[in-house]
């Protein structure tokens, strides 16, 4: 199995490749080597506003999937980084986001979740505008003054809205560069994703949508983190030895040619072989003798659609990706596309969904579920400790406000770090530095 | 010979000590070997629970499994285990779809308390319960339907039992 990835392969440890470079809140050093974050990061009301600017008003955010508005006239509303947004498709069927809010007075235009409808009436005045987003109807529209547009007052939403394989992402500015540009060496899994399915792949009905009483980014760094994989989900992993899983509870023997890659522009991968079954073709006792047959139908459709040797990477390539800022897309015993909004600093809402193949049978997508709640999600068996972990975090950075520094250099001085080393975190942390405090960022660091 | 609501509301109050005293392994053993428990995602009440994502769709064993983890120390989230105080009315019983099967519908409210901090959960059950070898009721299916438009503000998971 090979992998293409980003600044993958250099050869060179990230203490050779990247120059040392201490700002206020990220000490890259060298002599010795050592990866600090202040942890002020995590709770300074200062540093959220300065990241809604830098960053989510900056590079592009993740909103929705194609498939969950498959039909024109669908929508689905949610927030995203804070701000309530349509993601429909119109009447021709374009994908448009729109800010859910009236242009007469800002009422939200719609406060369903989802459905579909030909108009967003707002209830306030009765304003209603259409999917494409052209004010269509108002009461008493002769009342208004001449010069009084409708077309004016068309829904406003993010300047641009780009997808690729089926992701949608919105941008507030209009110089943005392009999505596909920006997702560099990202793209490489969405294909990889997105491959699973000739008919394509589809949001399941039902999401997690819950929270996290930390910040933002500690989400960013748990949701690949290799290093806590033992100890906070040894329950996960016990039940599943259990049921007759080979797992020896240890990182470097379960999970095998692990590797992290920075895939460009903040993104990072970590790749691995976990030792969980996968419901798109890895069977393993734990699914049920059952279940066999039908995790193995799924490979052969792989086979028999992209051949071998690319059916055995979608297959056999477990990876962790987080698309920078607040994406995460795991493929592992399921396939879960997360977000993770903050509110405060000490606040996240977190989404969460399940992505299938569309021609997988209801007895694949059964085994699918098993495989997702068996580990993920709010009530699975492992997430209610990460968020505990990152909860835990959080109430300790209140032992030493303003001080304190948390420890990211695992594996910062090897050739080819490994999915529990720290690059794919220290590559967040040095993009995030970039845009939060500047490109060189002042070299403020008093050591 | 149905079971009258006196003796539902009898099991039920049961089902409740057990889960406020962590005797999860007694739990368990209410399921019958084909039961299931059943929660949907906040957002999708009336979902598929094989084919829609669901917070938690139990067999048996899965049942089993998760009860093995509660139990361990290093369920991180439940220890210490959350102090929780359940309330369970507004019971009703009907015929079930099985042989010797009833359909028993009651609301919970469940008080959870962390040194973290306390949330309150409010839920519907539903029940499919029948009487096992030794005449005693098991659970074929516990469905929990919880009344929450999303988890954010009820402690953000769910990691006891409802
Ligand atoms: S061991 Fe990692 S936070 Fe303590
Ligand atoms: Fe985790």
């Amino acid at each position: 199995m090979t992998t293409t990835a980003g600044a993958a392969g250099t050869g060179l440890p990230e203490v050779e490749r990247i120059p040392p470079r201490s700002t206020r809140y990220v000490r890259d050093e060298r002599d010795p080597n050592a990866f600090l974050v202040q942890r002020s990061v995590f709770v300074d009301e200062d540093v959220l506003a300065r990241e809604r600017e830098a960053i989510f008003n900056r590079c592009w955010v993740y909103v929705g999937h194609g498939s969950e508005i498959p039909e024109p006239n669908d929508f689905v509303s949610r927030t995203v980084v804070g701000r309530p947004v349509l993601f429909t498709r119109d009447k021709d069927g374009e994908v448009r986001v729109w800010y859910n809010a009236c242009t007469h007075r800002g009422a939200e235009v719609c406060r369903e979740r989802r459905g579909n409808a030909r108009r967003f009436r707002c209830f306030y005045h009765s304003w209603s505008f259409s999917t494409d987003g052209r004010l269509v109807a108002m009461p008493d529209e002769d009342a208004y003054p001449e010069g009084f547009s409708k077309e004016a007052h068309r829904l406003r939403g993010p300047a641009r809205v780009e997808s690729y394989r089926g992701f949608y992402f919105m941008n507030v500015r209009a110089d943005a560069e392009p999505l596909e540009d920006y997702l560099a060496g990202t793209k490489y899994y969405l294909d990889l994703t997105a491959d699973q399915s000739a008919a394509g792949m589809v949001v399941t009905p039902g999401s997690h949508e819950y929270s996290i009483k930390a910040n933002w980014k500690l989400l960013v760094e748990n949701s690949f983190d290799g290093y806590h994989a033992i100890p906070v989900h040894k329950t996960y992993l016990d039940v599943q030895r259990s049921r007759g899983d080979q797992i020896a509870g240890s990182t470097d023997s379960d999970w095998k040619r692990s590797y992290a890659y920075d895939l460009g522009n903040g993104h990072a991968v970590t790749v691995k072989e976990a030792p969980w079954g996968r419901p798109i073709a890895r069977w393993k006792p734990s699914m049920g003798e059952d279940t066999r047959e039908i995790v193995e139908d799924s490979y052969r459709r792989l086979v028999a659609a992209h051949g071998t040797r690319r059916a055995d990477e979608i297959a056999g390539l477990d990876f962790n990706m987080h698309v920078f800022p607040n994406l995460s897309i795991n493929n592992i015993m399921a396939v879960i596309i997360r977000t993770y909004h903050p509110v405060t600093p000490g606040l996240m809402h977190v989404n969460a969904w399940s992505l299938a193949p569309a021609e997988e049978s209801p007895a694949a997508r059964r085994v699918r579920n098993e495989s997702f709640l068996s580990f993920l999600g709010p009530a699975g068996l492992a997430t209610p400790d990460d968020n505990e972990a990152l909860e835990s975090c959080h109430r300790g950075y209140a032992s030493d406000p303003g001080g304190g520094w948390s420890d990211v250099s695992r594996g910062m001085d090897l050739d080819e770090p490994r999915n529990w080393d720290e690059l794919q975190m220290r590559t967040f942390w040095r993009r995030w530095s970039d845009l939060v405090e500047g490109p060189g960022g002042g070299n403020g660091g008093e050591h | 010979m149905a079971a009258t609501r006196a003796e539902i509301e009898d099991f039920l109050y049961h089902e409740a000590d057990l889960l406020d005293e962590w005797r999860l392994e007694e739990w368990r053993d209410l399921f019958t070997d084909d039961g299931r428990y059943y929660v949907p995602a906040t957002d999708n009440p009336e979902g598929d629970p094989d084919l829609d994502l669901a917070l938690i769709s139990d067999t048996k064993e899965g049942v089993r499994g998760r009860v093995q983890r509660l139990l361990s120390t290093w369920a991180h989230i439940e220890n210490p285990r959350s102090l929780t105080r359940r309330v369970i009315g507004n019971v009703r019983v009907e015929p079930g779809p099985g042989e010797n099967e009833v359909v028993a519908r009651c609301n919970a409210i469940v008080y959870r308390s962390r040194v973290a901090g306390t949330t309150t959960y409010a839920a519907r059950l539903t029940y499919r319960l029948r009487p096992g070898e030794d005449g005693a009721l098991r659970i074929v299916l516990k469905q929990t339907v919880l009344d929450h438009a999303t988890l954010r503000d009820s402690g953000g998971v769910l990691s006891i039992i409802i």
